[in-house]
């Protein structure tokens, strides 16, 4: 059940857990196995909890010692106190979300600071899928199909920035990958497969 | 009959001081019966303390002395099991009210006659301070551990609340922090059950060589409808007839589930004394861990330090999966480590003691670190 050797972190997490300040309390939304909490305990020193969907993935966070609650971030985060975690991490769920904007909000209730990443739905991989073949892309990014991707909101790097502007919310920080390599912001809506924000309330 | 204590061979212990009690008065001479598993280790600090639900008792993880089945928890105690006996020393005391050897209503009172109604009325919280009596007496201080499903969950998230820094670690299953108002509701039918039967003589039918036998049978049948779930009851009976091809148009078992039913009741009065169910009931319609607090459940866990695991299941509609996550959100606004999920189980609110293999991983990983 437990790995004894530490598998590297997916890129985004890897970012995420690198700028979280050491003795911080954090709240991953859509923990999973509880990859990203067991990184933060261990090599950051964090009170990290989770909120999971998956019962066997709450389990196994169980396994590790790590705290995990079964919930929807659609319907759960207001059981949270305000301003009750340092950061609210919200890695590759968003785009998941019924109420994507909702779930925003909460997250900058809940914690002082929120990290957000996602898949770039205007990468240049899946623009020219789109144009050349006129059907909804299915990429290494995004592998499946229309009908059963659990990505129900698709939006880009640029749609992004357009909507924290829209609503007064602070980008403290903001990271571009591609390859899992950290690319630049020029040309990153384009150029980048996924987008890590840090994020305020304004 | 002298007293409605079954034989139990389990040993036992007399507490030196008489045990107040929540409604006021207190309780001399109490003796409480237990079984242990393992070896408490030199530091002390591995000791497990598991709480039986209802109609349980102490026979864990060893076979039952009346019914000869084995231990209510033996898929789950053990060597080398998710409860591991090798690493850890588990006790189980049977609970204050109950009838297999610790003190309830069927033991003699100082007057040499049985307590019946004269027992005082006890909660939740005065059975897991017995447990705290009986754990000063075997030298153990701290839990590693406090471990219960149902009435027994009730007992570990009392003993996190009411002896905080106790135990490191909590584990409650299928529970609640208030008894829900449809769980007071049938255990009412169950009491009024064994109170209606003229045996029961007003709880004085120890030395009557009568014993409300029927009563006590309807309880246990209406309560065991409740710890299982549509689906087991469906599959297992469906409306199939008992050993007939036919409608019998009269009044006995003609279906298997009526006939499932009588087994059920009739077996459970050979080994559980009436009062002591109207007792043990009583406890749990009281059980309110907001009592204190007006009804705010995230104020009852503040300052509360052990590590929590709540279990529900999808099936069990007695402490439906509402209850284990209020309870989870409760103690996560209250900043305490806690995890919570629901396991899909066919078996309604039994299934705490059936095959869930995903419970096993559960108990296994949370008892691990």
């Amino acid at each position: 059940m437990m790995n004894s050797f530490s598998m590297p972190l997916r890129p985004d997490l890897a970012l995420i857990a690198a700028h979280v300040a050491p003795g911080s309390r954090v709240l991953d939304v859509g923990c999973g196995d509880g990859t990203l909490m067991a990184a933060l305990r261990d090599e950051r020193g964090c009170d990290a909890r989770g909120l999971e969907l998956d019962a066997h993935n709450v389990a196994e966070c169980v396994g590790r010692g790590l705290s995990a609650i079964q919930g929807d971030a659609d319907t759960d985060l207001e059981l949270y106190p305000d301003a009750s975690f340092d950061y609210a991490i919200l890695s590759q769920t968003l785009q998941t979300t019924k109420h994507p904007d909702r779930v925003l909000d909460e997250l900058l209730r809940i914690g002082r600071r929120a990290f957000v990443s996602f898949p770039n739905f205007a990468h240049w991989r899946v623009r020219l899928s789109l144009l050349r073949y006129g059907r909804m892309p299915v990429t290494k990014l995004l592998p499946m199909e229309w009908y059963e991707t659990p990505n129900i909101h698709h939006l880009s790097v640029a749609d992004f920035r357009d909507f924290v502007a829209k609503r007064d919310i602070r980008v403290e920080g903001a990271w571009f990958l591609s390859k899992g390599v950290l690319t630049s912001e020029s040309l990153a809506n384009i150029r980048a497969e996924h987008a890590v924000f840090l994020l305020t309330r304004g | 009959m002298a007293s409605a204590l079954f034989t139990s061979a389990s040993p036992w212990l007399e507490l030196p001081d008489p045990l107040p009690l929540d409604g006021g008065q207190s309780l001399a001479n109490l003796r409480i019966a237990y079984e242990t598993y393992g070896t408490l280790n030199a530091a002390r600090d591995n000791a497990i303390l598991v709480c039986h639900a209802t109609t349980g008792d102490q026979h864990l993880a060893s076979p039952h002395p009346i019914t000869g089945k084995p231990g209510w928890w033996d898929k789950m105690v053990g060597p080398g099991k998710p409860i591991d006996t090798d690493r850890f020393y588990v006790l189980c005391p049977n609970v204050l009210g109950s009838c297999m050897g610790t003190t309830g209503p069927g033991s003699l009172a100082s007057d040499g006659k049985p307590y019946g109604l004269r027992f005082p009325v006890i909660t939740i919280r005065d059975m897991v301070r017995a447990h705290v009596a009986l754990l000063a007496q075997l030298g153990v201080e701290s839990l590693y551990a406090v471990i219960g499903g149902s009435m027994g969950g009730m007992q570990a998230l009392s003993l996190a609340v009411n002896w905080p820094g106790m135990a490191q670690r909590v584990l409650a299953i299928a529970c609640t922090a208030a008894m829900p108002v449809q769980n007071i509701a049938f255990q009412e039918v169950g009491r009024q059950a064994i109170m209606a039967d003229p045996d029961w003589q007003g709880g004085n039918y120890y030395d009557s060589g009568r014993a409300p036998d029927a009563g006590l049978a309807v309880a246990r049948m209406a309560a065991h409808i409740t710890y299982l779930s549509e689906e087991t009851l469906s599959e297992k009976f469906g409306r199939r007839l008992q050993d007939r091809s036919a409608k019998s148009f009269g009044f006995g078992a003609d279906f298997q589930v009526e006939s499932y039913l009588r087994y059920q009741g009739s077996s459970f009065t050979g080994r559980f004394d009436a009062n002591s169910y109207l007792y043990i009931t009583r406890a749990m319609s009281y059980f309110d861990l907001t009592e204190a607090h007006e009804g705010r459940l995230a104020d009852v866990f503040r300052g509360v330090t052990s590590r929590f695991c709540l279990v529900s299941f999808d099936t069990d509609w007695l402490y439906p999966t509402s209850e284990s996550r209020r309870i989870a959100h409760a103690l996560n606004a209250a900043g305490a480590p806690v995890s919570f999920m629901e396991l899909a189980a066919p078996f309604g609110h039994d299934s705490f003691l059936l095959d869930v293999p995903a419970l096993d991983r559960v108990i296994a990983g949370f008892l691990s670190r």
